[in-house]
């Protein structure tokens, strides 16, 4: 009896085996060109990083990569066809939420997983929640709104508050709101892609704020940066991690030292996991990661850890194990509300430099375990 | 009221830039009558000449000489080669052609340098803010580029009406027959005219670049706006294109400063910036039909040329 009972059990467990060395196919949709380039690379790079590491393992996963150029008609194509011709199982990669949007709530409707290794809009994350929809980095609002709760504790009066206008630019000023209880002297918004901030400036230097709080990602940060250090305004700066990340910093040059920001990860975070992958990817390309990287490299490991668990072509199942979550992020700890989105903390990093490089490192804790403003309105 | 003398500068600044595209649309369009849609390419080739020596070099100056030469040389090249044969034929055939060497620019551009923008560092002679009078702090580096705008359209007035070249190119705009009859070399000018107007527009991605990045299809957005400075100002004239260049550049940045700020306070301030930069594009093309309805050849076009 136990013998059969074992036979069985092994029987199983090899027909899983071959279920997923049947392969699991992965759309990637990001942005290759352009301003936003820096990110979409970066999350391909961590995503193959992961893969790579990942060794044998990583065999059922065939991986197909198209940029997007960021342009929400682009990636509807894109997703379109890698859905209809490629017949892939899961998609992933998108860096921008009105991409996002434009993607995901048709690509989940025709049954397709979708791990979002960046953008998290908050349509997604309430009502608009889907069971094959996880964000693996964060929801929208987080860091915006561990910036706010940390221009709150540092005693800033008054803040200019400055976000392009898309979702994720919204969700931006909303989130810093929510934990901010200042004067918000002025709320801009700016076009996205835009390169001449010269009219903000002129804005911020009127407004009589005490700190500017910006979120401009990928080239509109730089433009900005480089702008608003030779304006002479100099009020101190506040972000999130994606205004000043390891894709802008080198471009800024050193006007940025000393700068604040939130985020959910850092290439100091002390855990083996994170070990690993800084060092990988330094062997590996030559250059720190950004924190687009880490969302990528920890989307590729939570997808393993689901493929050895479960059979794409049983979505409950796959579901389930994607839930479980059971793999080592490089943010040390990790687990998805039930929204499926991360619970998880937020730091306070500084952009110093380490020998020539400029980086970040922690210097506190924003928020401890938070989930997002939304989970109570996902019906799941 | 500083801050509207802030964005007023910074309004000349980009009337300023967008001049100096338009002058060589204008002058290429109104001597030989040719739509030339590749302009942005040769904005684009500038700027990607200076950050290519810049970077190589280490000076932002060798960066900007280089930007006039290859832009220049670009000019020459593709007026020889391709522009040439387009002359006689009608604006459609133009249009066309023009096109097509945006795209083969753009992709080469793209093979040579790659899709990531970039980024070019100020000189440390213009680099940091100065206080004006009046207490008003603002970039060097902005204001050079109003100055160099203002020198340049000078000079270019001196040159169309004080010099054996600008004679030249009054009478071919005139009557380019009778000037080929008087013994002029119309090809050599054409070319000349052409290689100015493409060095002017190389200058004007160099020094934009500058400030903003430096990326494949970053002439595209001017050039549509130099189209509207010339109907403007007036095809062929040079004074239309400063006049119309510093028009539309105070209206835009205006418009997208102050409109959303005052929608601000009626609706939501998402809205109110997509309302209002709306607003505000509209606004340069009202500006064009009120001009166009009062005088239809442009502020300073002669004869009925639009």
């Amino acid at each position: 009896m136990k013998a059969i009972l074992m036979g069985a059990v092994a029987a199983l467990a090899m027909g899983l085996g071959t279920a997923s060395a049947e392969g699991v196919k992965v759309g990637m949709i990001t942005t290759l060109s352009g301003g936003g380039a820096g990110l979409g690379v970066d999350t391909r790079d961590g995503f193959q990083l992961a893969l790579k590491q990942a060794g044998d393992a990583a065999k059922a996963v065939e991986l197909i990569i198209e940029d997007d150029q960021q342009k929400p008609d682009v990636a509807v194509q894109i997703a379109d066809k890698m859905i209809q011709s490629d017949k892939v199982d899961v998609l992933t990669g998108i860096v921008w939420s009105n991409l996002a949007m434009a993607v995901v709530p048709a690509a989940v409707a025709q049954g397709k997983f979708y791990l979002s290794t960046n953008a998290a809009p908050s349509a997604l994350a309430g009502k608009g929640c889907n069971p094959r929809y996880f964000s693996v980095s964060y929801q929208n609002d987080n860091l915006h709104e561990a910036a706010g709760a940390y221009a709150a504790s540092a005693g800033i009066g008054k803040v200019f508050i400055m976000a392009p206008n898309y979702p994720a630019g919204q969700d931006s000023l909303t989130g810093f709101k929510r934990f901010y209880d200042g004067e918000v002297v002025s709320e801009v918004y700016t076009q996205v892609g835009q390169t001449d901030y010269a009219a903000e400036i002129a804005q911020i230097r009127a407004s009589g704020a005490d700190a500017v709080f910006f979120f401009l990602p990928g080239g509109m940060g730089i433009a900005f940066l480089k702008q608003y250090a030779e304006s002479g305004v100099g009020l101190p700066l506040i972000g999130p991690a994606f205004s000043f990340s390891q894709d802008i910093l080198p471009a800024v040059g050193d006007a940025a030292l000393g700068v604040k920001n939130t985020a959910n990860w850092s290439h100091d975070l002390d855990n083996p996991a994170n070990a690993a992958f800084v060092e990988g990817f330094k062997a590996e390309y030559g250059r720190l990661p950004s924190i687009y990287a880490s969302y990528g490299y920890d989307t590729a490991n939570l997808l393993l850890s689901a493929i050895a668990k479960a059979d794409v072509a049983d979505a409950e199942a796959f579901r389930a194990a994607l839930q479980a979550a059971d793999f080592a992020s490089v943010r040390g700890k990790f687990r998805f509300g039930t929204n499926q989105h991360p619970v998880q903390d937020i730091y306070v990093r500084e952009v110093m430099k380490e020998g020539d490089a400029l980086t970040n490192r922690i210097v506190g804790t924003a928020m401890t375990d938070r989930a997002d403003a939304y989970a109570d309105q996902c019906g799941m | 009221m500083m801050l509207l003398i802030e964005q007023a500068l910074n309004g000349l600044q980009y009337g300023m830039m967008l001049f100096l595209m338009a002058a060589g649309l204008t002058l290429v369009f109104g001597v030989m009558g040719l739509i030339n849609l590749a302009h942005g390419a040769l904005y684009m080739v500038g700027a990607f000449a200076c950050a290519a020596v810049a970077g190589a070099t280490g000076s932002f100056w060798l960066g900007l000489a280089a930007s006039l030469a290859a832009a220049a040389a670009a000019g020459a090249v593709v007026e020889l080669l391709v522009i040439r044969r387009l002359y006689a034929r009608d604006h459609l055939d133009q249009v066309l052609a023009t096109f097509a060497l945006i795209l083969v620019f753009s992709e080469g551009t793209r093979w040579l340098f790659g899709s990531f923008p970039l980024y070019l560092t100020l000189p440390p002679l213009l680099s940091g803010a100065v206080t004006l009078p009046g207490g008003l702090q603002y970039p060097l580096f902005r204001l050079a580029l109003i100055g160099l705008g203002a020198a340049i359209a000078f000079g270019l007035y001196l040159l169309i009406t004080r010099t054996r070249l600008g004679t030249r190119i009054r009478a071919g705009e005139a009557d380019r027959e009778m000037v080929a009859a008087l013994g002029v070399d119309i090809a050599r000018l054409y070319t000349a005219v052409f290689a100015l107007g493409a060095a002017l527009a190389g200058l004007a991605g160099a020094l934009v670049g500058t400030i903003q990045s430096v990326q494949v299809g970053m002439g595209e957005p001017v050039l549509i706006l130099a189209f509207v400075v010339i109907v403007i100002g007036g095809i062929g004239s040079v004074k239309g294109a400063l006049v119309g260049a510093l028009l539309v550049g105070m209206t835009d940045t205006l418009g997208k400063a102050f409109l959303p700020g005052v929608l601000a306070r009626l609706i939501d301030p998402s809205a109110a910036n997509t309302i209002g930069s709306a607003i505000a594009s509209v606004l340069i093309y009202v500006l064009m039909a009120g001009v166009l309805i009062v005088r239809p050849q442009g502020l300073y076009g002669e004869r009925g040329m639009a």
